[in-house]
C-alpha cells in the first residue's frame, strides 16, 4: 500500500514538474488531450488501482474475521472512566486493568462500557473496537507468543484519558491453567 | 450621461453609510463579503494560537504546560473554531464577495439576508470566544460524542456553549447557502447560460446545495442533545431506549460532507486560478463540473467510515469501505484535469501558483492516506491516532488553506486595486510549506507508532519525544510563515501603489471593472456570450462603464438588477433591491437573544425573543414589497421586463424552495432517528406505545386538506383581483385544525424523560406543530394585507410563497401524525 501510494504521488509530482519544463506543444486538439488526461488518467487509472486495493482490503478483512473455532476462549472487558475490568467465562472473579489470556489460542473479548464511549485497543494483538454503553461488541484477538502486551483506551473519554491503559498477559498452557485454578479458589 | 456621471450617480445609490453606521447597516455584498473574510481570518488566527498551545503541550513528555482539563478545552476549541468559525465562513465570504462579480450582476439575491447571516455568525462566534476566555469552553472533542457530552458526564455549561453557539453559527451557513443557490441560478448576466458560468460558480452552487443537505442532521442532533442535557429527554441514553450511536450517525451525516463542503470551493479557486496562470482555459470544463457533482453525491453515502470501530455489521463495513474508496475517482478527475490544463498551456511560476503547487503536494498525500484509512483493517489500527490527525490536516490545510492563500494573492489586486510590491509572500510560502510538512509528516509517523490523538501527555519511555519535538518546532516555523502573510497583506493594503486593472490577463468579469470595485460592480449589466467574456472582448469593461448594456441609466435612488431564466440566461425580470438597513443586525440580535436565553436556561425569555423574531420577519417581508412598479419596465437596450415581485415566482419563492429543502432534510433526519432507535436502539420496545386517537388523526388530516385547498382558492382570488377572502379564511381554519390535532397529540406523548420513544414522537409532533404555526402566521399576514387593500394587497407571488409553506406544513402534519399514531400497530 505504501509503495503504491508513493508511486502515485511521484507520478503526480513528475507530471507537475514536466509541465514547467517542457515547451508547450503547439495546438494539440483539445479532444485528444481530454481523452488522455480525463478518460485515461482521471477515470480509468483510479478505477483500476482502487478496485485492486479494495479487493486486497476485503480479502485481508476476511482473514481477520473470527472463524468458528472449538478452541476459543471468551473474556469480558468492561470500560469505565478510567479503568478496565475483565471477567472470564472459564473462571469466577474479575481482574482490574490486567487481562489474562492463553497464548496461541483465539480469544473473544466481549467489550462494553459502564459510562461513556471507550475503545479497546491492544495494538499488537488486533485493531480497535469501541466500548459502547448498552451494547456488547465482540473482538477476536490472538497472542502468538506468551508475554505482556500493552493496551489502551482509544476513544477520548475525558480528563483521565491520557493515562487510560491496561496490560494483556498471554500465558503458556501451564500458567493459563494455573491462572484459572487460582481464580476458581 | 457620461461614464463619470453614471459612476457618481450609481455610487450614491449603492454605497453604504460612512463610518461605523455603515458597518451595522450595510447590505452590500462587497462589504459583507469583506467583513466575512476579515472575521474568518481573525478566527483562523485564534484557532492557530490554540494549535500552537496544543503543539507546546505535546512537545515534551509528561508535559505540565496545562492540565488535562484545560488541554481538552484547547483541542476541542481548536477543531471547532477551525471547522465552524474559520473554514465555512471563509468560503461563504469568498462566495459572497466574488459571485456577483463573476456572474456579471450587482448584488446577491437577498442583500439583507447576507447581512443577517453575517451577524448571526459574529454573535455565535462571540459566544464561543467568551466561553474560551472564561475557561468554560466545550471539552468533549469537536465531535462531542455522548454520553461524554451528556449532562451526567459534562455537567457544566461547556457543552451547551458548543451545541447552542455552533447551531447559531449554522443558521448563518444555511442563510448563505440559500442566498448562493438563488443568486447563481437567477442573478446572472443576460446570456450567461449554465454552460457559460465561470467554473467557480458551479463549485459554489454544489457547495451551497451540500450545505443545505449536510447541516440539518447536525442541527437536529444538537437540538436533541441539548434537549437531553436541559430536560432529560433520553435520546442518547441506552438504558432508556436511546443510543449513543444515534448521535454519531447524525454527526457524521454532517461531518463527512462537511469535509467536501470545505474542499469544493477551494477546488473552485484552483479551477479558476490555475488556467489563468497557465495562460489557457480549463481542460474538460464539463468533466470538472460532473466530478464536483459526483463528489457531492458520493459524500453523502460515506459517513459510516468514521464509525468503522463501533461494531458495525460486516456487510455494512464492506459497502462503506467500497464507497469511500470510490470518492478518489472524481477527485482524481479533477487533479488530472488541472495537470492537463498545465500541460495544455504555458504555466508561469507566480505566487498564487506556488501555493497551488503546495496544494498538489499536500493534498495528494492527504488523499492517498485517506484511501488507506478507507480500508477497514488499516483503519482499525490507525483510527483515533495521530495518523488521523495528520491525514485530516493534509486534507484540510492542503486542500483548503493552500488554495485559499492562492486565491487571496490572486484576487488581492482586485480587492485593493494595488500592485504587489513587497516580496514577503514567497518567503512566507516556504516557511508555511516546509513547516507544515515537517509538523504533520512527523505526526503520521508517531501515529503509526501508537500515539493516540487527544492525549494531554505521554510517558517518556514511549519513544515519541524526538518526533513530537520536531513536529512542534516545525509547526512554529509554519506559524511564523502565517504571521508573515498577515504582515504582507497589511503592508499591501496600506502602502502598495496603484495597480493596473487586469494584472493576470484573466478572462472573467470581475477583472472588467475598476479596482477597487465600486459598490454597484457594473455600471451596466453586460451581455455574456462566452465563458471568458473579458478575453473574448477586451473592450467589454469600457462598454460596461459607458452604460451600453442593461440598466445603464440609474433611476431615482433605486438599486436595480436583472434576473434571468435559470438554464438559458434569458433576461426575465427587473429586481429592485432594498437599501441599507439595520433590520438584519436587529433580527440577528433577536435571534441571538433566543439562543442566549436557552444557553443560560432563562427559558421564559425564549418565547419573547421568538415573538420579536416573528414580528421583525413580517416587517422584513412587507418592506420587500414596498418599491413596487406595476407593468413592464424599460431596462435598456429596448427591452421591457416585469418587476420580479410582480411575476408568479419572485426571488422570495425561490428562496423558500431552497430553505424548504434544508427543512425537509431536517425532518428526514428526525425520521431516520425514529427508525434507528426503533430498529437498532438498545432496550426497545417502549413500556407503552402511543395509542391511536381517531379524533386527532381525522382532525389533523382534514385540517391539512382544508388548508391546502384554502390557499389555492386564495391564490385564484388574487390572480383574478377579486376581493374575496374566503380562501384565506378557509386556509386559516385548516391550519387551526391541524394545530389543534397536533396539540392534543403532544399532550399524550407521555413521560418524556422516562423513555426515548415518548421523547422522539414528542419532537416529531412538535416539529409539525411549529410548521403549522408558521403557516398560520403567514396566512394571517396574507389576510391582513387583503383586508387593508390598496398597495399592501397581496400579489400572486406572495400567495405562492405562502402556498409553499402551507403545503409543507400540511405534509409534515399528516406524516408525523400517521407515523406516530400507528406505531403500536407496526410491531
Ligand atoms: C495552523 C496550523 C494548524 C496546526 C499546527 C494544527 C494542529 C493540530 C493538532 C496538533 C491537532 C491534534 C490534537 C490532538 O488530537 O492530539 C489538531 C486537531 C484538529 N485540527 Fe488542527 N492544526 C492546524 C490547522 C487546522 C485547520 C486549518 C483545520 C481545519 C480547517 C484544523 C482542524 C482540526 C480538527 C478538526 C482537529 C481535531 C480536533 C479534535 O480532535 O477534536 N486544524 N490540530
Ligand atoms: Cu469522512
Amino acid at each position: 500500500m505504501l509503495t503504491g501510494s508513493a508511486a502515485i504521488f511521484a507520478l503526480v509530482m513528475l507530471l507537475l514538474l514536466i509541465a514547467y519544463r517542457r515547451t508547450p506543444a503547439p495546438h494539440q486538439s483539445e479532444r485528444r488531450q481530454e481523452r488522455f488526461w480525463l478518460y485515461g488518467l482521471g477515470l480509468a487509472f483510479p478505477l483500476v488501482t482502487l478496485a485492486a486495493l479494495l479487493i486486497y482490503g476485503l480479502v485481508l478483512g476476511e482473514t481477520l474475521l473470527p472463524k468458528a473455532n472449538e478452541n476459543v476462549v471468551t473474556v469480558r472487558a468492561e470500560a469505565r472512566q478510567w479503568s478496565w475490568s475483565f471477567g472470564y467465562a472459564d473462571a469466577a472473579g474479575r481482574t482490574q486493568c490486567v487481562l489474562h489470556i492463553p497464548a496461541g489460542r483465539p480469544v473473544e473479548v466481549e467489550i462494553t462500557s459502564l459510562d461513556v464511549v471507550h475503545s479497546f485497543w491492544a495494538p499488537r494483538l488486533a485493531g480497535k473496537l469501541d466500548a459502547i454503553p448498552g451494547q456488547v461488541n465482540v473482538l477476536r484477538i490472538e497472542a502468538a507468543a506468551p508475554g505482556e502486551y500493552h493496551g489502551v483506551g482509544a476513544e477520548f473519554s475525558g480528563p483521565g484519558y491520557s493515562g487510560d491503559a491496561f496490560t494483556v498477559i498471554a500465558h503458556d498452557p501451564a500458567s493459563w491453567a494455573a491462572f484459572l485454578g487460582r481464580a476458581k479458589e | 450621461m457620461n461614464a463619470l456621471a453614471r459612476h457618481r450617480a450609481l455610487s450614491r445609490i449603492w454605497s453604504s453609510q460612512p463610518g461605523w453606521r455603515g458597518v451595522i447597516s450595510t447590505v452590500n455584498h462587497s462589504d459583507i463579503g469583506r467583513m466575512f473574510l476579515l472575521v474568518a481570518t481573525l478566527f483562523f488566527l485564534i484557532g492557530g494560537v490554540l494549535a500552537m498551545l496544543i503543539r507546546t503541550q505535546l512537545a515534551t513528555p509528561h508535559s505540565a504546560f496545562v492540565a488535562p482539563a484545560i488541554y481538552d478545552q484547547i483541542f476541542t476549541m481548536h477543531g471547532t473554531v477551525m471547522m465552524f468559525l474559520f473554514a465555512i465562513p471563509l468560503l461563504e465570504g469568498a462566495a459572497v464577495y466574488l459571485l456577483p462579480k463573476l456572474l456579471g450582476t450587482r448584488d446577491l439575491a437577498y442583500p439583507r439576508l447576507s447581512a443577517y447571516g453575517f451577524w448571526c455568525y459574529v454573535f455565535g462566534g462571540l459566544m464561543l470566544v467568551f466561553a474560551l476566555l472564561a475557561g468554560l469552553a466545550p471539552d468533549s472533542g469537536w465531535f462531542m460524542y455522548p454520553p461524554l457530552s451528556s449532562s451526567a458526564h459534562s455537567p457544566g455549561v461547556n457543552a451547551d456553549f458548543w451545541l447552542i453557539g455552533v447551531t447559531f453559527v449554522e443558521v448563518s451557513a444555511i442563510a448563505a447557502a440559500v442566498e448562493i443557490c438563488v443568486s447563481i441560478l437567477k442573478f446572472r448576466a443576460p446570456g450567461m447560460s449554465l454552460d457559460l458560468m465561470p467554473i467557480f460558480a458551479w463549485y459554489a452552487l454544489v457547495t451551497a446545495l451540500m450545505i443545505l443537505m449536510g447541516f440539518p442532521p447536525l442541527i437536529l442532533g444538537s437540538i436533541l442533545l441539548e434537549l437531553e442535557r436541559a430536560f432529560g429527554f433520553p435520546f442518547f441514553e441506552s438504558a432508556l431506549g436511546g443510543s449513543p450511536l444515534l448521535w454519531q450517525h447524525l454527526f457524521w451525516l454532517f461531518g463527512h460532507p462537511e469535509v467536501y463542503i470545505i474542499f469544493l470551493p477551494a477546488a473552485g479557486v484552483i479551477s479558476t486560478v490555475l488556467p489563468v496562470m497557465a495562460r489557457t482555459t480549463l481542460l474538460g470544463y464539463r468533466w470538472v463540473v460532473a466530478a464536483a457533482v459526483a463528489l457531492a453525491f458520493l459524500s453523502f453515502g460515506l459517513w459510516v467510515h468514521h464509525m468503522f470501530a463501533t461494531g458495525i455489521p460486516h456487510m455494512g463495513l464492506a459497502f462503506f469501505s467500497a464507497a469511500s474508496t470510490l470518492v478518489a475517482v472524481p477527485t482524481g478527475i479533477q487533479i488530472f484535469a488541472w495537470l492537463g490544463t498545465l500541460w495544455k498551456g504555458w504555466p508561469r511560476l507566480t505566487l498564487p501558483m506556488l501555493y497551488i503547487i503546495g496544494f498538489f503536494f499536500t493534498f495528494v498525500i492527504g488523499g492517498l492516506t485517506g484511501v488507506m484509512v478507507a480500508i477497514v483493517p488499516f483503519d482499525w489500527q490507525a483510527h483515533d491516532t495521530a495518523f488521523i490527525t495528520a491525514h485530516l490536516h493534509y486534507v484540510l490545510f492542503g486542500g483548503f488553506v493552500f488554495p485559499m492563500l492562492a486565491g487571496l494573492y490572486y484576487w488581492l489586486p482586485q480587492l485593493t486595486g494595488r500592485k504587489r510590491f513587497f516580496r514577503i509572500g514567497e518567503m512566507a510560502f516556504w516557511l508555511i510549506f516546509l513547516g507544515f510538512n515537517g509538523a504533520f509528516l512527523a505526526m503520521h509517523w508517531v501515529g503509526l507508532l501508537g500515539q493516540r490523538r487527544r492525549i494531554a501527555w505521554y510517558p517518556e519511555d514511549a519513544g515519541w519525544t524526538a518526533i513530537n519535538l520536531f513536529s512542534s518546532i516545525s509547526s512554529f516555523v509554519m506559524a511564523i510563515g502565517v504571521a508573515m502573510v498577515v504582515f504582507d497583506i497589511a503592508l499591501h493594503a496600506l502602502l502598495a501603489i496603484q495597480g493596473s486593472r487586469n494584472p493576470w490577463d484573466a478572462g472573467t468579469l470581475e477583472w472588467a471593472m475598476p479596482t477597487p470595485p465600486a459598490p454597484y460592480n457594473f455600471a451596466s449589466i453586460p451581455i455574456v456570450r462566452s465563458r471568458e467574456p473579458l478575453a473574448a472582448d477586451p473592450a467589454i469593461g469600457d462598454q460596461i462603464a459607458r452604460g451600453e448594456y442593461f440598466l445603464g441609466e440609474p433611476r431615482g435612488d433605486l438599486r436595480e438588477t436583472l434576473t434571468v431564466d435559470a438554464a438559458s440566461g434569458r433576461p426575465e425580470a427587473l429586481v429592485i433591491f432594498p437599501g441599507n438597513s439595520t433590520l438584519p443586525i436587529t433580527l440577528a440580535a433577536a435571534t441571538g437573544a433566543a439562543f442566549l436565553a436557552a444557553l443560560i436556561r432563562a427559558y421564559w425569555i425564549v418565547p419573547l425573543a421568538l415573538l420579536l423574531v416573528v414580528g421583525l420577519s413580517l416587517r422584513w417581508g412587507w418592506s420587500q414589497d414596498a418599491a413596487a412598479y406595476p407593468g413592464l419596465q424599460n431596462v435598456g437596450r429596448a427591452t421591457l421586463l416585469p418587476q420580479a415581485i410582480e411575476t408568479d415566482r419572485s426571488p422570495g419563492w425561490w428562496g423558500s424552495v431552497f430553505l424548504l429543502v434544508a427543512d425537509t432534510v431536517l425532518f428526514g433526519s428526525l425520521f431516520f432517528g425514529y427508525a434507528f432507535l426503533w430498529t437498532v436502539g438498545p432496550n426497545w420496545p417502549p413500556p407503552q406505545w402511543l395509542s391511536l386517537s381517531v379524533l386527532e388523526l381525522a382532525l389533523g388530516l382534514i385540517g391539512a386538506a382544508v388548508e391546502v385547498i384554502g390557499i389555492r382558492l386564495a391564490g385564484r382570488a388574487v390572480s383574478r383581483s377579486s376581493p374575496s377572502s374566503h380562501g384565506t379564511l378557509l386556509a386559516l381554519a385548516g391550519a387551526a385544525m391541524t394545530m389543534a390535532a397536533l396539540a392534543m397529540a403532544l399532550t399524550r406523548a407521555g413521560q418524556l424523560t422516562d423513555y426515548a420513544y415518548g421523547a422522539t414522537i414528542f419532537v416529531m409532533i412538535a416539529y409539525a406543530f411549529i410548521h403549522a404555526a408558521i403557516a398560520a402566521i403567514m396566512i394571517c399576514s396574507l389576510a391582513y394585507r387583503t383586508l387593508r387593500g390598496g398597495a399592501s394587497c397581496p400579489r400572486t407571488s406572495n400567495v405562492n410563497i405562502v402556498r409553499l409553506w402551507t403545503d409543507y406544513a400540511a405534509f409534515v402534519a399528516a406524516t408525523s401524525l400517521i407515523a406516530t399514531q400507528f406505531s403500536s400497530y407496526l410491531t
